[in-house]
């Protein structure tokens, strides 16, 4: 079997069974990704040597008996908002050029440490403030299944590189949806895990109480392995959280029969394709036909989650990237007259449009004077939503939704109308502003042959239960394909 | 909808944002601010007035630790990011006459 038709824990199982070495990996991984990477560019920078020397250090452990786990050997691409020690971490900006980080954040770390392989660094929305990969300062990122169209974003990079074969898993990092949505028009599987979960540590920051980090994987499997090695509680950031247990891979059980999954009314409505309505309402037949009990609900105040979302990401983002002032690292304009001067060019120049039409808000919505009627009033409304989310989980285990109301667009379609842009991700922003886990699992494609994606979303801490009904969906749908690769 | 964002009220924001805009772009960003802002104003349909808000979703207070140094000194690597460094330091325009 070829790498690229295995998943990471059969890669890993095979190199630890002494199948496969984890330098032929690492090798296969590097010829995969230059095969596809003119065509698709899901990655900004591609560690070969550093992958290289890091393949002969974990195969020494593996041999010695030390790696045992399932993500040992296994080379895997980490979003360019993550730092990774020595290795550039831009976040796609023009801000952050050159910026090497001197540490590795603390999700990298732990992958590390069970023996993953750091490949590379995958393409983004600028400061992950985007839906389509598009806003990145170093070129679009196209979608494997058909490159006329975009990846999804704005963790895009990640999720193109695993849909393209390039890599078999890869980190991505979730705001208000930036794993599940480009998961869905990727054809890939993606998590977000409950706020908390994952540390943030080393993940530079867009919306600290919104940003988690998580996996990005050809199937649910992989996902629960990734997540099981990331999650943990880091002292380093004090909104992790300590969990009872860690044990996600345990959950993979084929069996919803116990489980109620509640569809709300509300999201099947106006603006969703009939195409991807129609493919999530037969994913969730599937479900119903394996036992769980699936019914409509009402779940209030969806038209309020993105209005609270962008005041609540705009306003973190403007304090967040206040950091970004050409002093200590980063990009500084070659000619200005006096300190303030040269923060304010160098800023000027080194953020893009979205980021900037986003500091600017945030800058407003935070000024005194505005600040009781915009931030405050999203603050109350998020808690408003919190309540309607613990009102569904008090009848259902988990909710059942699409997660994006389209299939990916066409390239150059999406910026020029923002608040268009921001309305695509009505089904995936209300999870970060009320904390939950979200999965996105590929059920279908649409007339084009762009992937739909099915998204259930969980209460706080209820990963075990999302992946469980997700790993039993997935062994009824049978295997989701990748992508024929396109002659070049 | 909201007032329109006066002259006075765009120059601030750039002052706290730190961001140069020309003329051509405050328009831009004065357009899509009262855009997103009228938009937001949709928020206003709901009575919030009994609703504490929301900064984290679980109420779990200041987390403290110990104050110990655990990393370890790494100002060389660190100043190689510097855009300038000049023994030792981050170098910055002059800023006290």
């Amino acid at each position: 079997m070829e790498i690229k038709d295995m998943t990471a824990v059969k890669l890993s199982a095979a190199i630890r069974e002494g199948r496969m070495t984890v330098m032929e990996a690492v090798a296969a991984t590097i010829d995969a990704i230059r095969s596809r990477e003119k065509e698709i560019h899901a990655f900004l920078f591609i560690d070969e040597e550093g992958a290289c020397h890091r393949a002969e250090e974990v195969q020494k452990k593996i041999d010695s008996g030390e790696l045992v786990g399932p993500l040992a050997g296994v080379p895997i691409a980490i979003k360019d908002n993550i730092c990774t020690k020595g290795l550039k971490t831009t976040c796609a900006s023009k801000i952050l050029y050159n910026f090497v980080p001197t540490y590795t954040a603390e999700a990298v770390k732990r992958l590390e440490d069970a023996g993953a392989i750091v490949i590379g660094k995958t393409n983004m929305d600028e400061f992950a403030m985007g839906s389509t990969t598009e806003t990145s300062a170093y070129g679009v990122t196209k979608n494997p299944w058909n490159t006329n169209h975009v990846p999804g974003g704005s963790s895009g990079g990640s999720c193109a590189a695993v849909a393209a074969g390039e890599v078999l898993c890869a980190l991505g990092s979730d705001t208000g949806g930036s794993i599940r949505q480009p998961s869905s028009f990727c054809g890939v599987t993606g998590m977000k895990p409950t706020y908390g979960t994952v540390s943030r540590y080393g993940l530079i920051a867009y919306g600290s109480s919104l940003d988690q980090i998580g996996p990005v994987a050809k199937d649910v499997t992989d996902c629960a392995a990734i997540l099981q090695t990331i999650a943990s509680h880091d002292p380093k950031d004090a909104t992790s959280m300590e969990r009872e247990d860690y044990d996600f891979l345990s959950a993979l059980k084929e069996d919803v029969s116990d489980l109620k999954i509640g569809i709300p009314n509300s999201y099947f409505g106006e603006g969703l394709d009939p195409q991807v309505k129609a493919s999530i309402l037969s994913a969730a037949e599937v479900l119903k036909s394996l036992g769980a009990e699936v019914e409509f609900f009402d779940l209030d105040l969806v038209e309020y989650a993105i209005p609270a979302y962008y005041v609540i990401a705009s306003a973190e983002a403007s304090s967040n990237l206040e950091r970004f002032d050409g002093v200590k690292y980063g990009y500084r304009a070659s000619e200005y007259e006096g300190l303030h001067d040269m923060y304010k060019k160098s800023r000027s120049e080194g953020f893009g449009p979205e980021v900037k039409r986003r500091i600017m808000l945030g800058s407003f919505v935070l000024s005194s004077g505005y600040y009781d009627a915009y931030y405050l009033k999203a603050l109350r409304t998020k808690a408003l939503i919190k309540q309607e989310f613990n009102k569904a989980f008090e009848k259902y285990d988990m909710i059942l939704s699409p997660a994006s109301p389209s299939t990916a667009p066409r390239l150059g379609e999406s910026l020029s109308d923002p608040i268009q842009m921001y309305l695509g991700d009505i089904y995936t922003v209300s999870v970060n502003l009320a904390g939950l886990p979200g999965i996105t699992v590929p059920c279908g494609f649409d007339n084009k042959g762009l992937p739909i994606g099915m998204q259930l979303i969980g209460d706080c801490f209820a990963e075990k239960k999302l992946l469980r009904a997700a790993y039993t969906y997935e062994q009824a749908r049978g295997t989701y394909p990748l992508p024929k690769k396109e002659e070049a | 909808m909201a007032n329109r964002i006066s002259d006075e009220t765009m120059d601030y924001v750039g002052i706290l944002a730190k961001l140069d805009l020309n003329e051509e772009e405050k328009e831009a960003a004065r357009s899509d601010m009262q855009k997103m802002l009228d938009y937001v104003d949709k928020l206003n349909e709901l009575d919030t007035s009994n609703v504490e808000p929301m900064t984290h979703i679980f109420s779990m207070g200041n987390v403290f630790r110990e104050d110990v140094v655990t990393n370890q000194d790494d100002r060389a690597n660190m100043l190689l990011n510097a855009p300038k460094e000049k023994d030792g330091q981050y170098m910055v325009p002059k800023t006290v006459e």
